[in-house]
């Protein structure tokens, strides 16, 4: 008979070990779903996890992708973090994304075509606002009339996608743009444009900002009395209350500044890779980021390393659907089989595995 | 050798955990017909003895012979069938169940729902035991619900009966009733197997008392000849030292309550009602009370978890009502709350975070929010080394302490902040004979150093230790406080009944 049974104290090489073990099942489990594809499972992964770095051939674009794509995933899963430490879940990243991205792109456009030295870092604000805003809206309600941030976080993502769309459409279109839906291209317009800092690597000031956030968020959590308590309330939410911790102020800092850096991300991707605001401006970044924020442990490194990682799965999926013709549900599977995996091992640094002999009584 | 006497024969029985050794070569006996009681400090393997009996566990080796059988339950209802019931110490009731229901969900099959309660009535009233059983549950008070768990034992007819911590959530008076069923049923040739901590209980009720410490039996004794004190120096393999209380001159009044009410949080919560007292520096309070009769609420006023009226509570002549816990602390407002895994403490967090968790403010840990992590280190060791907190070290989670070493140092955390006023919530609850000594001494000498100290509890005996005064809270109303010394046991009861011993006197 098998048995879990509960380990006096979470083990620790176990939280390590998960992420780990996540990723090398996540390897196999996807190499059994390839074959049954029909395709080669072992170059199907090497295309996945080696050719975006390494390739000869693909190399020299792939890699500033990475970075390209890591960027707003850990901007985003750092703010998530906090809030998931802390047991307050907001899901609605994405529409907090594409706010930010609506609220900077918004001000450029609204000063286009002004040359200002200051634009870019007012937009990085105003885009930090937007995502504050909208994330302010379940955490009001959460405080105030205790509705579930998870369900008014998330359904508020699809408010955003409507107005993102009335944007590319109507209110934000670029008027010389012949009647086709999204606004002006922001590469264009030199004082807003989030250029590459380095020309090639894909380092643009999001990716700056997604490493500020990674040293802020490590510091906040390891050294002041804030991460502590945002930690206290997530491992015993009573214990914390009695340490004087305020459950309103906390539920509103932690979805503010998850809402800010996922409106920075969206903002930094709209004045950069993006360009301009389009009806499929939303790509996802902030839903992936919360696997990526689960799979980094809720940790800042872990979050740092895990989104080079889901990068890496993007981009190896993309080059798998255009290399192997691979189809994108395949690779969204498996992405989802990581954060499964994860989950799965994750049981093990809380319980042990017992093999017991069962006496027959 | 077996004799006819015997019900249940223990040979040898012994079950390790993984780390700890719960039984070791655990061998007695019960004969028919007596009461035995089974006496040991947490941690002693009493429970998984019981459990063992139960066929809730099944021991690495050992045998066990009920009435000449071989008996080896591989789970409750083998057990049930072979005549063992058992009573826990934590019902498992349904709240919005009737009595008649509660008991049918138990039974294997149960008789048609008028006959079952013809039964039950029969039952109880045989055993002086008085229930209804188209009550509700949920409109029980605890003794009544126990009574139920009991009744569903009786039906069943059971050659042993097994009670753990029968009297912990009972009046006085209460046991009084239960003492006279359990004799009752001895007298008619059920053994009862009874476990708990109350030495002067078990003086009164128990024919013989096998003593286990680390798992082991230690010995065994007739208890109405052996004194309270050798059983418990058995129990804890030591010389025991009983704090002594000095009574001293009360000083200033500190913190008074006044007309303090309060609507229930929840469905199940208790409303407080017209609450009002005061306490004085130097001085300890002693509240009893029945659990679940508004002691947590009141705690929670107390610690500031809780907000009211800024006039309903003053410190130093100064209303805090609406001061939260970490107003409250800067102004010295402690306290300790009952439930330590959750509330008091975090489980999954080292002792040296909890440490962090209401020291930070006065013992200065986190100057400008930037937490001082040696300091906290070093807090955290000093109460680990003054309250003798048995631990590897600070490092380790504090779910993973027993419940006694982790008691001791939430108790600790605080008294080493030098309170002006700490409020502690059932202080030694579930905590061994020596660590509940320690912690008592603490709590008088911290009244001797002259702050104030508010102690919940449960434990009667425990109130009349350490107490200057005595109040009691029933139904979310509270007693007049009276002077400890002089109060009779009698008293005591029926101040936890709601009522004032002086005027029940005069009436």
């Amino acid at each position: 008979m098998i048995r879990l049974e509960r380990r006096p104290a979470p083990s620790k090489s176990w939280t390590y070990l998960a992420p780990l073990l996540a990723v090398a099942a996540t390897m196999i489990a996807g190499a059994i779903m390839f074959a049954l594809l029909g395709k080669d499972p072992v170059l199907a992964i090497k295309t996945i996890f080696w050719d975006p770095v390494f390739s000869p051939q693909f190399g020299s674009y792939s890699r500033p992708q990475l970075l390209i794509k890591a960027g707003p995933l850990i901007l985003i899963a750092i703010g998530l973090s906090l809030g998931f430490r802390a047991g307050i879940w907001n899901i609605g990243a994405e529409g907090q994304y594409i706010m930010g991205a609506l609220a900077g792109a918004g001000l450029a456009l609204a000063l286009y075509p002004m040359e200002l030295p200051v634009l870019l870092p007012l937009m990085v604000l105003a885009g930090a606002l937007g995502g504050w805003a909208w994330a302010m809206i379940p955490g009001l309600l959460r405080t105030m009339f205790n509705t579930n941030e998870i369900l008014v976080s998330l359904l508020l993502v699809y408010v955003a996608e409507q107005i993102l769309s009335a944007a590319a459409v109507g209110f934000l279109r670029n008027p010389e743009g012949g009647g086709f839906p999204g606004s002006r291209n922001l590469q264009s317009y030199p004082s807003a444009h989030n250029a590459e800092i380095i020309a090639n690597t894909g380092i643009h000031w999001g990716v700056v900002a997604a490493l500020i956030a990674v040293i802020a968020a490590y510091v906040l959590l390891q050294r002041h009395i804030l991460g502590f308590h945002i930690k206290l309330a997530g491992e015993a939410p009573r214990a914390a209350k009695l340490a004087g911790v305020n459950p309103a102020r906390l539920i509103l800092f932690c979805m503010g500044v998850s809402g800010a850096l996922a409106g920075m991300a969206g903002l930094f991707e709209v004045a950069g890779p993006a360009g301009k605001i389009s009806i499929d401006f939303g790509a996802g970044y902030g839903f992936t980021a919360i696997i990526v924020a689960f799979l980094g442990r809720l940790h800042p490194v872990g979050i740092l390393l895990a989104g080079l990682l889901m990068a890496l799965t993007y981009i190896g999926g993309e080059l798998a659907q255009l290399m192997l013709s691979l189809p994108a549900a395949a690779i969204q599977a498996f992405q989802g089989m990581l954060l499964f995996f994860l989950l799965a091992f994750d049981v093990f640094s809380h319980y042990r595995l017992r093999i017991a002999t069962g006496r027959a009584a | 050798m077996t004799s006819t006497d015997d019900l249940l024969v223990i040979e040898g029985v012994t079950k390790a955990y993984p780390g700890v050794v719960a039984n070791s070569d655990v061998s007695f006996r019960i004969r028919k017909g007596e009461v035995h009681a089974l006496l040991g400090e947490n941690g002693a393997g009493k429970s998984t003895l019981v459990k063992t009996i139960y066929g809730l566990v099944t021991p690495d080796a050992g045998t066990m012979v009920l009435d000449g059988l071989r008996y080896a339950p591989s789970e409750p209802s083998a057990a049930r069938q072979a005549g063992v019931a058992m009573v826990f110490q934590h019902f498992s009731l349904f709240d919005a169940l009737t009595v008649a229901e509660n008991i049918a969900l138990g039974m294997e099959t149960p008789p048609k729902r008028r006959v079952l309660a013809r039964q039950i009535r029969e039952v109880s009233e045989a055993y002086g035991l008085p229930l209804s059983p188209h009550r509700r549950v949920g409109d029980l008070s605890a003794g009544e619900r126990q009574r139920v768990e009991i009744v569903r034992c009786l039906l069943q007819d059971p050659r042993l009966l097994i009670m753990d911590e029968p009297t912990s959530v009972l009046t006085p008076q209460e046991v009084e009733i239960l003492f006279r069923t359990l004799r009752q049923l001895s007298s008619e040739g059920t053994a009862i197997l009874y476990i708990s901590h109350k030495l002067d209980e078990i003086r009164a009720i128990c024919d013989t008392a096998t003593i286990l410490r680390h798992g082991k039996v230690v010995g065994d004794c007739v208890p109405s000849q052996t004194s309270a004190r050798d059983m418990a120096e058995m129990m804890v393999a030591a010389k025991l030292d009983t704090p002594v209380k000095h009574p001293g001159t009360p000083g200033a009044e500190v913190l008074s309550v006044d007309g303090l009410s309060l609507p229930a949080a929840s469905q199940f919560g208790t409303a407080l009602k017209e609450i009002g007292f005061s306490v004085a520096k130097g001085e300890i309070l002693g509240i009893g009370g029945v659990a679940g009769n508004g002691q947590d609420e009141l705690f929670a006023v107390l610690s500031g978890e809780t907000r009211t009226a800024p006039d309903a509570v003053t410190f130093d002549g100064r209303p805090v009502g609406r001061l939260g816990p970490h107003e409250r602390r800067a102004i010295g407002i402690l306290s300790a709350p009952e439930e330590r895994l959750g509330h008091a403490a975090a489980p999954d967090m080292s002792l040296t975070d909890n440490a962090l968790m209401t020291a930070a403010l006065r013992m200065k840990l986190a100057p400008g929010g930037w937490i001082d992590w040696a300091g906290v280190k070093g807090y955290a060791e000093t109460v680990i080394k003054a309250f003798d907190v048995r631990t590897p070290g600070a490092h380790t989670a504090a779910g993973a302490l027993s419940g006694g070493n982790l008691q001791k140092f939430v108790v600790g955390r605080e008294v080493m902040q030098a309170p002006q006023l700490l409020i502690v919530n059932q202080p030694t609850w579930g905590v061994d004979a020596a660590a509940a000594a320690h912690i008592r001494k603490a709590l008088i000498k911290l009244a001797e150093d002259g702050a104030a100290v508010i102690a919940i509890s449960q434990d009667l005996d425990e109130l009349m230790e350490i107490s200057d005064r005595i109040t009691a809270i029933c139904d979310g109303r509270m007693v007049r406080p009276r002077p400890a010394q002089g109060l009779t046991m009698n008293d005591l009861g029926l101040m936890l009944g709601g009522r004032d011993p002086e005027e029940e006197a005069v009436a």
